[in-house]
């Protein structure tokens, strides 16, 4: 046996329950704090969910009750099943014209949560920088520090739209960087990007031999165009890991399934941590997963033409409320700017949440420039919606009537 | 089917305003479509949707599925003696299907007896009808989209990323 280790000079915690200081520097999540505030309270109208508020679609649900009846409760492969494989394969070909060898380019993951650590680890050196647009979901960044990299923000705040243009990208390539992250339709902005913007972004990314790293999990909730994946673009197939999954499209968060597409020798990389951290992605998902992509379609689209009307419904609330908020063009969420009201993110929030019971996420989840935004969700009933845009405009009249329009009726 | 009758057939008390916001259309656009549509009869009327178990305890109104089996009549089909049969005011829907009988009728009346009557005096004796089976409803577990004893909740959390 070896002695005892002493404690490092520069801890004040006791030995034993010392922490990795990477772990130690990393800041608690931005929803925490609030999420405790809500759950004190009762009767609220939640706008702050991250998630479809539709349940699980029947036949998918029960294709599980199925697999569980038929005793699937076993591992599987590492990379996922091979049926499951196949039908991933064959999807992506289908919708997109995007190929992938099912048992040479693609792994199922735990959600794309899972396959985003994944690939920062498979991928990154110490000291390797990783572009990260910001408002960013809030996983990207400790992934890339988990992994040893360097998360170099590039700030959308301002831009039109909160896009992401070729001349900013530039600006924040040094000869560390390794790859970008890409999310469209993203979580929180709802922002997605055309062909021809994806293409000038796409231009850079040769140009600089970077990789992307693109989550398209929200690709089924593009309303206005159909998705086109970074992928398909010319001489991108080779340089994109594309990142999709089943919780947004199917409304099947709890499953927890995901997968990756990419080049040979980074999807093997992954496959290398998976098999060790995780083994395998569960099978009753998995077998959830197949019918999803065989049966799913139906639902998906009811789904879709719903967030759609809520979309419009609570843009057009926001912006006759004062809260100036562009039309997103996918996922399902709003992110409103403030600056009409002077009102701070975290202050209006936890205000309407007081006054007005109406729970929406702080801007400042999602990167350090986002004092001035919320994010509402509208995954939720459009009675739901329909009645927290009538709190909300009554508190922006309150608070800031100058920020209201003229014509914005005002309900007592 | 039009977005705006898909969203009228589920709430038919949606404002017009509301209306053109979901679907990206004018008022007056909406307003002249609604119009169109309920002169044309696509939009036949509004109406509340009621928990018929709430109904059926009120009102203690017996309902009954009906198979019918008729003798088409030539050149008129089925149609003629379709309309003798739906005419009648305990006929609440009548339907022409295919396979072991022809026609399906939903009879709602105050009693068994009622419905019985019905079958025995109105109905059977309907000259091209050659056979009837009567079934009585018991319970409605779904109906229109509505699940009546639904145990579904939401466990989602109220704030996540």
């Amino acid at each position: 046996m070896s002695p005892p280790r002493p404690a490092r000079e520069n801890s004040t915690r006791p030995s034993v329950t010392r922490l990795s200081r990477v772990v130690e520097g990393l800041p608690p999540s931005g929803i925490r704090a609030f999420f405790d505030l809500v759950m004190s309270m009762e009767d609220v109208i939640s706008l702050g969910v991250g998630e479809p508020d539709f349940v699980t679609p029947w036949r998918i649900r029960e294709a599980s009750i199925f697999a569980i009846e038929k005793g699937y409760t076993s591992y599987t492969s590492n990379r996922g099943m091979p049926e499951l494989l196949r039908e991933i394969s064959a999807w992506l070909a289908r919708h997109y014209d995007l190929h992938y060898d099912p048992f040479k380019h693609i792994i199922v993951t735990v959600g794309v949560s899972e396959g985003m650590d994944l690939v920062m680890r498979a991928i990154i050196n110490p000291g390797d920088e990783v572009i990260v647009p910001e408002p960013a979901y809030v996983s990207y960044v400790p992934t890339v520090v988990l992994a040893g990299g360097i998360a170099v923000p590039l700030p959308t705040w301002d831009a039109p739209g909160f896009k992401i243009t070729p001349d900013a990208l530039e600006q924040r390539i040094t000869p560390r960087t390794r790859a970008i992250v890409i999310n469209y339709p993203a979580n929180p902005t709802g922002t997605s990007y055309s062909r021809a913007e994806l293409e000038a972004l796409a231009a850079v990314i040769r140009a600089h031999d970077l990789l992307l790293i693109s989550d398209e999990v929200y690709d089924m909730l593009s309303y206005d165009a159909p998705h086109v994946p970074m992928a398909t673009l010319p001489g991108m197939h080779e340089r994109t890991v594309y990142f999709n999954g089943f919780s947004k499209a199917y409304a099947m968060t709890g499953y927890r399934l995901g997968y990756a597409c990419g080049p040979e020798p980074i999807i093997a990389a992954m496959i290398k941590i998976h098999q060790y951290t995780m083994l395998c992605a569960p099978i009753v998902s998995q077998m959830a997963a197949i019918e999803a992509l065989r049966n799913g379609m139906p639902d998906v689209r009811e789904m879709v033409a719903e967030y759609n009307r809520r979309r419009r419904v609570i843009v057009h609330a926001l912006n006759q409320a004062g809260l100036r908020c562009h039309m997103p063009e996918g996922a399902f969420y709003a992110f409103p700017s403030l600056a009409a009201t002077g009102m701070d993110g975290a202050a209006f929030a936890t205000q309407l949440l007081q006054e007005e019971r109406v729970a929406v996420v702080p801007g400042t989840a999602f990167g350090p420039g986002g004092a001035r935004f919320i994010r509402m969700a509208y995954a939720a009933s459009m009675d739901n919606i329909l009645e927290a845009a009538r709190r909300i405009t009554r508190f922006v009249a309150r608070h800031a009537p100058q920020a209201v329009s003229p014509s914005a009726p005002v309900s007592s | 089917m039009d977005e705006l009758l898909q969203i009228l057939a589920r709430d038919a008390r949606t404002p017009v305003a509301d209306l053109a916001t979901m679907t990206g259309r004018t008022e007056d656009d909406v307003r002249a479509a609604i119009a169109a549509y309920e002169h044309q009869r696509t939009i036949l009327r509004y109406r509340a949707v009621l928990n018929p178990e709430h109904i059926a305890a009120a009102d203690g109104k017996v309902r009954a599925w009906i198979e019918v089996n008729i003798t088409p009549q030539r050149g008129l089909g089925f149609d003629a003696i379709a309309e003798r049969i739906y005419k009648f005011p305990e006929v609440k829907s009548c339907y022409l299907l295919s396979g072991g009988y022809d026609l399906l009728l939903l009879v709602e009346c105050d009693s068994l007896r009622d419905v019985g009557a019905f079958v025995a005096e109105k109905l059977a004796t309907q000259e091209n009808v050659t056979r009837t089976a009567t079934h009585f409803l018991l319970k409605i577990y779904k109906q229109d989209d509505d699940i009546l004893h639904s145990s579904e909740s939401t466990q989602r959390l109220p704030v996540s990323p």
